[in-house]
């Protein structure tokens, strides 16, 4: 303020559409990424949970569990690795609750960017912090027995199911993002869904020792399809219908949450 | 500001309305702002102000009226509009993770500015609200004050040709608010079109060359501060009424509109506009009424007369509306 500035005319730059599209969900992806390198409870909660999570559900209750051929800590992998997925991709809940109490939405609408960039921003963020968090669930998986006998291929398969299911998860997330009203709400609404549902799953025991409504609904949900084709892949179980289900359920979870969570952040106008 | 048509006017508001659900907050709005000028919207909460300027910066749709932004209609070229105004809101909408920075770059990308580019401005703006040592720091460590410079520069990354300010100092302590009053005077100088929201007639004063003051969702009142001084009437005639006196009875004697009455201390004010004359006709009217002066005064108007005046009712103490008005705010 000391001095005059004479102040240089800054033009916009005139591009395309899609690169605009691309650049502001570039930039709000580094904003989102920052927000989790910077924020304590969400570094801890990245390598914490995965760590939690494998070590009681393999010592705790491993002992008492049959898996039949297979030891419970090749069988459990897949299902604490999905869970960790689920449990990642929920932050985007949570996150867009926090920007939508915030003024930075309204300051984000009044400028010509593309709307939907900052959901793409927290979305690609999720995906950033599950392959985090999946890096740390392979080692922590080696050291308490995990043995896959997957080849090169079987891998590339896992990784690419796990981030179309991140993605899935993420999108599904964002829906409730915007629908919840306090961030209370963002935080527990993604356990009493993700609890349950991983659960109620092929992820900590075999589906057949479960009561028959509660087996007919594990063995047809999608987390199970995306548990059982990982594991699968990983350490050799049979396959059935579940490397293509999960696909499918993912890609369709995707196109319906997609665009719904896009026209519904667009029109969301607080009051 | 490459502006080739011939109109002057940055701002154009005509008989804006707005509703929600029944509550009908915007009744007949009308101003406009000319090209690099300040304008002060002003009024008690809960008149309008902060609805106003959403609209205007296209974040909430309206209901009847039409509204222009550098010749664009809000309505219908939102994105046009939007590339030519700033927005600096009532909350600082700063990321609080992100580092003073951080902050200016991502807004200047956002803006549509070329990397070289943000990152000049970002440099310039640093420097010129004063936030050179703390821009790599995280904007949570950062003071009130420091928050609303960091918005304000963010609002001004792409140097907009408008700008709207909602209650920009509401919060500050007052050397903060000296220091962004001087900001706000250099961007005028600099040719901005500048609006701002505020209660504070002093803010006003200080800042705007031309003031509309609203109130129920309505203009009740507009021009320059000094135009709008001499329409209240510059000092106020102070009654203190004798123990014995009928407060009610006396109160109800002076029909002035401008009537003002503090039954606690036994005071009527009413705004002194025809001088001696009134001073005479007031105290004429309580002596044959017989009631009981104590003493009488003259005194310079505060913030409070002029709203009293314009509004007949008091700027800051509408408890029913301030809260109204925060209810609506919880709902977003």
């Amino acid at each position: 303020m000391d001095q005059e500035q004479t102040i240089e005319k800054v033009q916009p730059e005139r591009r395309s559409y899609l690169y605009w599209l691309w650049s502001d969900s570039w930039v709000m992806t580094k904003r989102s990424i920052t927000h989790i390198i910077r924020s304590l409870d969400q570094v801890l909660s990245l390598i914490l949970f995965p760590v939690m999570f494998m070590l009681l559900n393999r010592y705790v209750l491993g002992g008492a569990i049959d898996t039949g051929n297979v030891t419970y800590a090749n069988y459990l992998f897949a299902g604490i690795l999905v869970q960790t997925l689920a449990f990642g991709a929920n932050y985007t809940t949570i996150n867009l609750a926090v920007d939508m109490k915030e003024g930075i939405v309204d300051r984000f609408k009044s400028l010509p960017m593309a709307s939907s960039a900052l959901l793409i921003g927290h979305i690609t963020a999720d995906l950033f912090r599950n392959i985090i968090s999946g890096a740390i669930i392979i080692i922590v998986g080696f050291l308490v027995g995990f043995r896959p006998n997957a080849t090169a291929s079987e891998w590339l398969m896992v990784v690419g199911l796990a981030l179309l299911f991140t993605l899935a998860i993420s999108w599904l997330s964002a829906i409730l993002g915007l629908l919840v009203k306090s961030l209370e709400a963002a935080q527990w609404i993604g356990f009493v869904l993700i609890f349950p549902l991983t659960f109620i799953s092929s992820a900590f025991v075999p589906t057949d020792t479960m009561p028959a409504a509660l087996e007919a609904f594990a063995e047809n949900q999608p987390l199970t399809h995306v548990i059982n084709a990982m594991r699968s892949w990983l350490v050799g179980t049979p396959m059935g219908d579940s490397a293509w289900l999960a696909v499918v359920w993912s890609i369709a979870i995707i196109a319906v949450c997609m665009p719904l969570a896009a026209a519904m952040f667009r029109r969301r106008t607080p009051r | 500001m490459k502006q080739s048509s011939q109109n002057k006017l940055s701002i154009d508001v005509r008989g804006l309305q707005k509703s929600f659900g029944t509550l009908s907050v915007l009744k007949d709005i009308n101003f406009s702002v000319e090209r690099g000028t300040i304008l002060a919207l002003l009024g008690p909460n809960g008149a309008g102000k902060t609805t106003t300027i959403r609209i205007l910066s296209t974040l909430l749709p309206y209901d009847g009226g039409e509204v222009s932004i550098e010749g664009h209609s809000v309505e219908k070229e939102p994105d046009a509009v939007r590339s030519s105004i700033g927005l600096t809101g009532q909350f600082a909408a700063v990321d609080e993770y992100l580092t003073g920075e951080e902050n200016l770059l991502m807004m200047g990308r956002l803006y549509r500015l070329s990397i070289p580019d943000a990152a000049r401005r970002t440099e310039q703006l640093l420097k010129q609200v004063d936030l050179v040592e703390a821009s790599k720091r995280p904007v949570r460590t950062y003071s009130g004050g420091m928050k609303r410079r960091l918005d304000l520069a963010m609002s001004l990354i792409a140097d907009p040709p408008i700008i709207f300010l909602d209650e920009p100092t509401t919060g500050l302590d007052p050397r903060s608010r000296l220091a962004l009053w001087d900001m706000i005077k250099q961007l005028a100088k600099s040719g901005t079109t500048i609006l701002l929201t505020t209660q504070y007639m002093e803010e006003a004063d200080q800042l705007a060359d031309r003031i509309v003051v609203i109130d129920g969702g309505k203009v009740i009142a507009e021009g320059t501060a000094d135009s709008l001084k001499g329409e209240i009437g510059s000092d106020r005639l102070e009654i203190v009424l004798g123990r014995s006196a009928n407060f009610e009875k006396a109160k109800a004697l002076i029909t002035d509109k401008s009537l003002q009455a503090d039954p606690e201390r036994r005071v009527l004010s009413v705004a002194s506009k025809g001088g001696v004359k009134k001073l005479k006709e007031v105290l004429q009217q309580l002596e044959n009424a017989k009631i009981d002066v104590e003493s009488v005064s003259l005194h310079r108007p505060t913030l409070d007369d002029v709203f009293l005046t314009l509004t007949g009712h008091a700027a800051t103490k509408e408890e029913d509306e301030a809260t109204a008005d925060k209810k609506g705010k919880g709902k977003k």
